[in-house]
């Protein structure tokens, strides 16, 4: 029944870095609906980049329990892990998102070669990602060009469109639209929202800007689900 | 798809990947080319002599026989008796046989008395002729056919006078008894080239006035008299011979090396070629090792150079991680670029080395008379190219682990 567990649930999650570094980072509890719009806010150094590794698997936390879309992370091994983020999860960063090397076409198609179910949905991986490229208001000829060439804005709509191809429960977006200037940002979030609003993606965006606030379903403050913590012991 | 970004990143690389790729063809080439000259010296060396099946002379060492007999090297301690070349020759397993004399040199050039036999006899690289390319085949006591690089390096001619100096050194020369050029011949590859050949008799009239190594004073026969006199030599140096059966040879060779009347000895050509390659075997070993430092060389140059990109490349494997990727695609990926910055260079490589043999293969043959084939490349080669790219895979793996470490430690987040 993993469509009607949430699809992000963490409880009582306790994460330290390893080494001396005392500091750590304490999530009670967090939960995310399916198809909801959620604004994480929170200052640098607030832990938001930990509670993402530890969301995507890269990281896992040493107590608690972190569920995506009903399955629980430190259960898998880490191979599954790896797998299983490629199927979930859609990511979107800050910036330098892209290979600047390869072409469009293949940036977009590339999360499909480690997630064969997300891959197994499309018929045509050109004209999905043809396709995807339209929603975002991509031009088609921008499919074959080498994705470095790209300005900012447009990269961040083909990382955009390669979080989104294959339809995964769950796009998060790291701080997606600071490298962006206000108009494009606008765009940006516009295409994203009706995206992510059109196929059910429940989308996760974090960033320190409370400004993008009211376009969301819900805000959560970093500093209300969670606490620095130093350890003493 | 994975294989097209490994390439697109490497081509975004173009000017180190290019660099590390040119390093690698280059050592390569040189490799293969070394391979190229050493079987293609070893195979003129095993030319130098065919279609003689046994060479005769006195009893020394096999390999002293034929350096001095073919190659023109060393010297015979003893020369065989006219009377013993007479009696082997009569016998009847014996289809031909050529006598060969020598001794006297002319500038830096041996001297070969011989009969006009040895030029349809003497077979190299395979059974092929002599050719006479200026002139002809001396027909004269006192003519002289003489080899393509004396030809050169004299600078002479046909019609041209030479002397011939008794012995090595040239301080005293027969020179009452001046030779001319009749004949020049075409270049061989072999030390037929050195050689200056007269006839058996035009060896004895050179030491008509002659005694035990020096010239007998106030004599001087003119040539006219010397010409009316008896030249059957008193000795040779040694012979080639050619047997009717090639089954025949072995028994021959035993009963030449029983003969009961002079201490003989006779030998298989080619078993006596491989003796003296077994020699020279150890140089060889010399140059493969340092041909193959250089290819480790350019490995290890190649592993420097990825090593130092790892840095710059980071984001790289972030964003292939955040995607899914497991981070032993990360290492897979570095060692597949290897192997195809190696097989690009091995492929290049090869190319040089076929464009480097098609301009230098003429120019090689007529200056060190070495014939390198131009052919598909060998097994041997094809190996030696896959063990570079298995070699360039292995080696990645140790900047690929740092790779696979790092991309670990930093997850999807890279903070640079």
């Amino acid at each position: 029944m993993p469509d009607v567990a949430p699809i992000l649930q963490l409880d009582d999650v306790r994460y330290r870095w390893p080494g001396r570094t005392p500091f750590g980072l304490h999530v009670p509890t967090l939960t995310l609906a399916r198809s909801e719009t959620v604004l994480l806010l929170g200052e640098s150094g607030s832990g938001k980049s930990t509670l993402l590794s530890l969301i995507c698997g890269t990281i896992i936390a040493q107590s608690g329990s972190v569920s995506v879309a009903g399955h629980s992370i430190a259960s898998l091994s880490a191979g599954k892990r790896d797998r299983f983020r490629a199927e979930q999860i859609g990511l979107i960063f800050q910036q330098f998102n892209l290979l600047p090397f390869a072409s469009v076409r293949d940036n977009i198609l590339l999360p499909l070669q480690f997630a064969p179910e997300r891959r197994s949905r499309i018929l045509n991986l050109n004209a999905e990602a043809k396709r995807r490229c339209r929603d975002l208001r991509l031009p088609d000829d921008v499919m074959t060009a080498q994705a470095g060439t790209l300005s900012v804005g447009q990269q961040q709509r083909v990382a955009a469109a390669r979080a989104l191809i294959g339809t995964p429960p769950l796009i998060i977006a790291d701080e997606p639209t600071s490298s962006l200037d206000a108009a494009t940002q606008a765009t940006f979030l516009e295409l994203l929202f009706a995206q992510s609003r059109a196929h059910g993606t429940t989308l996760l965006m974090v960033s320190h800007d409370a400004r993008l606030s009211p376009q969301f379903d819900r805000v959560i403050h970093m500093a209300d689900i969670a606490q620095n913590v130093r350890d003493t012991a | 798809m994975i294989l097209r970004l490994a390439f697109g990143s490497l081509v975004a690389r173009a000017l180190t990947v290019g660099m590390t790729i040119l390093a690698i063809a280059l050592s390569v080439a040189l490799f293969l080319g070394v391979e190229k000259v050493r079987t293609g010296a070893k195979a003129s060396f095993a030319d130098t002599i065919s279609g003689t099946d046994l060479i005769i002379g006195a009893r020394s060492g096999s390999v002293q026989l034929l350096l001095y007999s073919v190659f023109r090297i060393g010297n015979a301690t003893n020369n065989m008796t006219w009377e013993s070349y007479q009696d082997i020759s009569s016998r009847p397993e014996i289809d031909w046989i050529v006598p060969i004399s020598l001794g006297d040199s002319h500038r830096q050039f041996r001297v070969m008395g011989t009969t006009p036999a040895f030029f349809e006899r003497y077979k190299y690289r395979s059974d092929q002729s002599l050719a006479v390319r200026d002139g002809a085949i001396m027909s004269d006591i006192f003519d002289t056919v003489i080899g393509a690089d004396v030809a050169t390096t004299l600078g002479y001619e046909v019609g041209d006078p030479i002397v011939v100096a008794h012995g090595l050194a040239s301080f005293s020369e027969h020179e009452n008894q001046p030779f001319r050029i009749s004949g020049i011949l075409e270049k061989t590859g072999t030390p037929v080239d050195r050689t200056v050949v007269v006839s058996l008799e035009a060896i004895e009239a050179v030491h008509v006035d002659w005694q035990s190594g020096a010239q007998i004073p106030g004599q001087a026969t003119p040539a006219n008299v010397i010409r009316q006199m008896d030249l059957e030599p008193q000795a040779v140096t040694a012979a080639l011979i050619g047997v009717k059966s090639r089954l025949q040879v072995f028994g021959l060779q035993r009963s030449i090396n029983e003969y009961p009347q002079e201490p003989l000895l006779a030998i298989l050509p080619g078993v006596a070629l491989q003796e003296l390659w077994q020699i020279v075997s150890i140089a060889e070993t010399a140059l493969i090792a340092v041909s193959a430092m250089v290819v480790i060389t350019a490995l290890i140059g190649m592993m420097a150079t990825i090593f130092s990109s790892l840095n710059e490349r980071r984001r790289e494997m972030a964003i292939f991680r955040a995607m899914g990727a497991r981070p032993r695609v990360v290492l897979g990926l570095l060692v597949l670029e290897a192997a195809l910055m190696a097989a690009i260079g091995a492929i290049l490589g090869l190319a040089l080395l076929y464009v480097g043999l098609f301009i230098g293969q003429p120019l090689i043959d007529s200056a060190f008379g070495l014939w390198l084939p131009i052919e598909a490349p060998t097994m041997r080669e094809v190996w030696v190219l896959l063990s570079v790219v298995a070699a360039s895979a292995i080696v990645s793996t140790v900047p690929a682990l740092r790779a696979y470490r790092m991309s670990l430690a930093d997850g999807m987040m890279v903070k640079t």
